[in-house]
């Protein structure tokens, strides 16, 4: 054990939906990873603050309602003007194909859209690291 | 991190950087950067001390993040910094870890005074990690007046929360079981304070007759006033501003009768043979491939070849005297 790999899933905004962001959460801890899971309603302020008190390598970020187009570029803004941006930010949920290349220019490093197998998480993280 | 000297990451934390705080308590919880880390605690532990230090303990399931997050809001009132350090299990299997306890506390997420920090357990046994001690004194030097400790859910033995908190506060639940389980040794010997919460739950106040009881049976000496005995429903906020006020008075007790500093160099004892235990293992490990050699050793155990007792005894002494030849 060199370096254990700390992973936030996170919800942005104020969709309830979370049996997504659970599962992945679940699927990462059985794959080896210290997943912090902080629930529902999260504002991109106390996801940036949770991941930096957490000093974690990855936030994954879920969201169902469509406002991804706004609130993950604003975690990865807030990380940089923190000076970490070095944590890599991913993201899921329902994500319509005409937004990726946008989110992607954004700083979102991957999206993962509903029916993703868990693996293609798995090895983006390990390519990351 | 590696290429900034311990002095500059020491100097950021004492300033109160929550970056470079918790970098550090990575450093301590990796274990690939074993020197840095010494180097790290041995300058910040001049600075250490000023902290009171809550450990907040019970089984599974007993509501122990939902109080931690109303204490907070006490805390938080009365001006105090407070970091809170919550400790889950790490998965025997995969090594992974589903933190969740701060989920209950998100609301103090953007709070500047107040700092979390999740823990995976890593295989320490004892309801903490085994980096935890070292979390508190980062967390002490940059002045953080008030440190949580939340234990994993705990059964009957993980109780060594009591060597690294001033006050332990025990939560249990009706329905655990009857007064027998409350006589054994273990858990239950460990608060200083005891909360019942769910209190709304039907059988609370049976358990509290019950746990008067039994504290009065554990010394004729201290009464109910030394191991004060809380109800409380913390999704109701009943019962914490009487916890808070009792856990603080007790504090100061344990501050004005000497105790506090009995407690602490107690703790200092358990922390000095911990360390040095684990040097010596280390050193003969690594000096004389002791984890190598066992393997041999089990196999002549396991064929019959050899029994036991005398193979070990027998080894070590070999080993002792090559040490002494050296």
């Amino acid at each position: 054990m060199i370096k254990k790999i700390r992973i936030l899933i996170a919800k942005p905004g104020l969709d309830g939906h979370d049996r997504g962001a659970k599962y992945v959460a679940r699927a990462l801890k059985d794959a080896g990873y210290e997943v912090i899971y902080t629930g529902i309603r999260q504002t991109p302020e106390a996801i940036v603050r949770t991941a930096i008190q957490e000093d974690v390598d990855f936030i994954g970020l879920s969201l169902l309602s469509g406002a991804h187009n706004e609130l993950f570029p604003k975690v990865v803004k807030l990380l940089k003007d923190q000076g970490a941006d070095e944590i890599v930010v991913f993201g899921g949920g329902i994500i319509p194909e005409n937004d990726i290349p946008f989110l992607k220019a954004n700083g979102i490093r991957a999206i993962f859209t509903s029916g993703t197998p868990i693996k293609d998480i798995i090895n983006f993280i390990q390519t990351c690291v | 991190m590696s290429e900034k000297s311990s002095q500059d990451l020491v100097n950021q934390i004492l300033k109160g950087n929550i970056r470079a705080i918790a970098k550090a308590i990575s450093l301590t919880e990796n274990k690939s950067e074993t020197q840095m880390k010494e180097e790290l605690i041995d300058i910040l532990y001049s600075h250490c001390g000023n902290a009171a230090i809550w450990g907040i303990t019970g089984p599974s399931g007993v509501g122990k993040s939902t109080l931690l997050d109303k204490l907070l809001e006490q805390l938080r009132r009365d001006k105090h910094k407070v970091a809170v350090i919550v400790v889950d299990p790490s998965s025997p299997f995969s090594g992974g870890a589903l933190l969740g306890d701060r989920l209950r506390m998100q609301r103090y997420a953007t709070d500047e005074q107040v700092f979390i920090r999740s823990m995976a357990s890593r295989g320490h046994p004892g309801g903490i990690a085994g980096a935890t001690s070292d979390a508190v004194k980062i967390f002490d030097a940059a002045g953080y007046d008030t440190i949580i400790i939340e234990t994993i859910g705990i059964g009957q033995s993980e109780i060594e929360i009591v060597k690294l908190a001033d006050v332990v506060l025990l939560v249990l639940v009706p329905g655990l079981g009857d007064e027998i389980q409350a006589l054994k040794a273990g858990m239950m010997e460990i608060g200083d304070i005891f909360v019942i919460n769910k209190s709304d739950l039907d059988g609370a106040d049976r358990l509290q007759s019950e746990l008067k009881y039994v504290l009065n049976l554990k010394s004729v000496n201290k009464s109910e006033q030394e191991h004060p005995l809380v109800m409380t429903c913390a999704t109701k906020n009943q019962g914490i501003n009487e916890l808070y006020d009792r856990t603080n008075h007790y504090l100061t007790t344990l501050t004005q009768n000497g105790i506090l500093t009995r407690k602490r160099r107690k703790r200092l004892e358990y922390e000095v043979r911990a360390i040095a235990t684990a040097k010596i293992r280390e050193k003969i490990d690594f000096n004389y491939q002791l984890e190598a050699q066992l393997g041999g050793w089990i196999n002549e155990i396991w064929l019959k070849k050899a029994s036991p007792y005398k193979l070990i005894n027998q080894k070590i002494n070999e080993l002792i005297k090559e040490m002494e030849h050296r």
